[in-house]
C-alpha cells in the first residue's frame, strides 16, 4: 500500500475516534440526565413552585426556577443584543481592519475567557456600591455582561464572512452605509446572527455561577425586576447539595427540564435559520 | 459628440502605487464608451473613479477633477449617494440582494423613495422587461434572487440598477463571469440602453470593444493612450503601443 493510503487511513480513524468521543460524551451525559432525572419528573414538577418541606422530599416542583430561568436569560439575551448587533456591525462598517477595530475585539475576547463566578462577583460589588438587592434585574444585567462578548464576537465573525461585493451592490445603487447595513448586511447574516443570539442565550441560561450572587433565589416566581429570582443551574446544584436521595433526583430532573430547553432552542434555530437561509448570497 | 463626463487631470494613488496618471478625457453622452487595455493598466481604477467608488479602498489619494454635466462629483458637499444613483454599476459577477427578485428590483426604489405616488408592482415589471428578464420570472417573483442562473442574476442586477433611474451605466466587464449566450444577452441590452444612457464600460475582450463601443479609451500602465472615435482607433490606431494591443501582440 502507498504511504500516502496509510496516512489518509490514520486520520480516518483519528477523525472517527474523536467524533466517537464528542457524541459519546454528549450520549452519556443525557442518558444520565435521562436515567436519574426521568423518575423524579412529573407534572407538579414543571408546574408548581417549591411547598413547605420540598427541600425535604415533600410536594412542590421547580417552577420558580424554570421561569427565573426564561426571565433571567431571556432578558439578558434582550439586552446583549440590543448592545451587541449595533456593535458588531460598527466594527464591520466603519472600523474594518483598523487597529482600533482589532482593540474591540481583543478586549472582547479576553471578556469572553472571563470566568464568570468572576462577572458574579464584580456585578455583586457593584450592586453593594449601589446599595442594590440580589434581584432579577441585577441577574439579566450581569448575565448580559457575559453573553455581550460571545454574542458580538459570534456575530463579527458572521459578518466579516460578508462578501464586500454584496455591500458594494446596495452602495452602488446609491445607499448609504446604514441603508446597506440595515437592509442587506442584517438580512445576509440573519441565520448567522440568530445563532449567535441562541449560542449566548444558551450560554446564559446555563450559568450557574454569575446569578449566584446577583439574582439570588426564591421559591417564589418573581413580579417585578426588583425581586430576588430562582434559576435552574441554582436549583440543580441547591438540590444536589442536601443529603436527601429523593431532593437530588429531583436535581437531576432540574437537569433534564434544563437540557431539554436548551435542546429545542438549538434545534427550534437549525430549523429557522435554515429557511431563512433560502434568501442569503453565498 | 456631446460630452456627458468630463476628466481633468486625474491622478489616483493606492498608497504610493501610482493607478492612474494624468487623465484627461471626455465621455460622450449616449454612447458606448469601452475603456480597453491588458489587465492592471487602470481600466476597472478609471471606471471607479467615475461613481466615487474608490474611496470605498483604505488609502486611496485622489487628485483631479470628475465632472458629471459640469458638476465635480469629488467637490466638497457633494452627496455620494446622489453621484451613485446617477451613475450605476454592473459589477465583474452579479450580485443579487439577499431577498425576492421583486424586492431586488423595489430595493432601490425603497431606499430611495421614490415608489411614493407609483404602483411598485409596475415599476419593477417595467425594469424587469427593460432587462429581458421579465418573461422568465413573472412566475415566481417572490423566490429568492439566488435561485436564478448566473445569467439571469446579471440581468437582474441591470433591472435593479435601472431602476433608480440612472444617467449613466458603468460595466466592469458585465460579461465576464457569463456563458456566451447570457453573456450575448446583455450585450443586446447595453446596445438597446444606449438610446437613453451614456454607458462606460471596461472589457478586457477586444472582440467584445469592437462589437460595442462607439467610443475607445485605450490604456496602459495607468496612462491613457489613446481615446477616439471607435472607428478611428480601431481602423487607424496613431499610437504604436495602440496598433501593437489592437494586433494582439499583448
Amino acid at each position: 500500500m502507498k504511504k500516502s493510503h496509510i496516512e489518509e487511513g490514520i486520520l480516518k480513524i483519528l477523525m472517527l475516534l474523536s467524533f466517537g468521543l464528542v457524541a459519546g460524551s454528549l450520549g452519556f451525559i443525557l442518558l444520565t440526565v435521562l436515567i436519574k432525572g426521568l423518575p423524579a419528573l412529573n407534572l407538579a414538577m414543571l408546574t408548581q413552585t417549591p411547598k413547605g418541606g420540598y427541600y425535604l422530599g415533600k410536594e412542590g416542583g421547580i417552577l420558580n426556577a424554570i421561569i427565573g430561568s426564561l426571565y433571567l436569560a431571556g432578558g439578558a439575551t434582550l439586552l446583549a443584543l440590543l448592545l451587541g448587533l449595533p456593535m458588531a456591525l460598527y466594527l464591520e462598517t466603519y472600523v474594518g481592519r483598523a487597529r482600533w477595530g482589532s482593540l474591540v475585539r481583543l478586549s472582547l475576547d479576553v471578556l469572553w475567557g472571563i470566568p464568570s463566578i468572576v462577572y458574579g462577583a464584580f456585578g455583586f460589588t457593584l450592586m453593594l456600591a449601589l446599595g442594590m438587592r440580589a434581584s432579577l434585574l441585577g441577574g439579566i444585567l450581569v448575565l448580559a455582561l457575559l453573553e455581550l462578548p460571545i454574542m458580538t464576537r459570534a456575530m463579527d465573525e458572521v459578518i466579516r464572512m460578508m462578501p464586500a461585493d454584496l455591500e458594494q451592490a446596495s452602495l452602488a445603487l446609491g445607499a448609504t452605509r446604514l441603508e446597506t447595513a440595515l437592509r442587506v448586511v442584517t438580512r445576509q447574516m440573519l441565520p448567522g446572527i440568530l445563532t449567535a443570539v441562541l449560542l449566548a442565550f444558551g450560554r446564559g441560561i446555563g450559568d450557574a455561577a454569575s446569578v449566584l450572587f446577583t439574582a439570588g433565589y426564591t421559591d417564589r416566581i418573581p413580579t417585578s425586576l426588583l425581586q430576588p429570582t430562582a434559576s435552574l443551574p441554582l436549583a440543580v446544584f441547591f438540590q444536589l447539595s442536601t443529603p436527601f436521595p429523593e431532593v437530588q433526583q429531583r436535581a437531576y430532573a432540574a437537569a433534564l427540564v434544563l437540557t431539554a430547553m436548551i435542546l429545542c432552542v438549538s434545534l427550534g434555530s437549525r430549523w429557522l435559520s435554515a429557511r431563512m437561509k433560502r434568501y442569503t448570497i453565498k | 459628440m456631446q460630452t456627458h463626463i468630463q476628466i481633468r487631470d486625474l491622478n489616483v494613488h493606492y498608497g504610493s502605487n501610482q493607478a492612474l496618471k494624468n487623465i484627461s478625457l471626455e465621455i460622450p453622452r449616449q454612447q458606448i464608451t469601452v475603456i480597453m487595455g491588458p489587465s492592471g493598466c487602470g481600466k476597472t481604477t478609471m471606471l471607479k473613479s467615475l461613481n466615487r467608488f474608490l474611496e470605498l479602498s483604505d488609502d486611496t489619494h485622489i487628485q483631479g477633477y470628475v465632472l458629471i454635466d459640469g458638476q465635480d462629483i469629488y467637490a466638497p458637499g457633494v452627496d455620494v449617494t446622489e453621484i451613485r444613483k446617477k451613475a450605476g454599476l454592473l459589477a465583474q459577477r452579479p450580485f443579487p440582494l439577499p431577498m425576492s427578485i421583486y424586492d431586488n428590483v423595489a430595493y432601490g426604489l425603497r431606499i430611495h423613495e421614490m415608489q411614493k405616488g407609483r404602483d411598485l408592482q409596475a415599476a419593477v415589471q417595467h425594469y424587469l422587461e427593460i432587462a429581458g428578464l421579465w418573461d422568465e420570472v413573472k412566475d415566481r417573483l417572490h423566490s429568492p434572487a439566488n435561485s436564478l442562473s448566473i445569467g439571469q442574476q446579471q440581468r437582474l442586477c441591470l433591472a435593479r440598477g435601472l431602476a433608480v433611474e440612472p444617467e449613466i451605466l458603468l460595466g466592469d466587464e458585465p460579461t465576464s463571469a457569463l456563458d456566451p449566450i447570457s453573456a450575448q444577452n446583455i450585450e443586446q441590452r447595453l446596445l438597446d440602453l444606449k438610446q437613453e444612457y451614456t454607458i462606460v464600460m471596461v472589457t478586457h475582450i477586444l472582440r467584445q470593444a469592437r462589437r460595442l463601443a462607439d467610443y475607445v479609451i485605450f490604456m496602459y500602465l495607468g496612462e491613457v493612450v489613446e481615446h477616439g472615435p471607435a472607428d478611428e482607433v480601431f481602423e487607424n490606431p496613431r499610437q504604436p503601443r495602440t496598433q501593437a494591443y489592437l494586433s494582439g501582440q499583448f
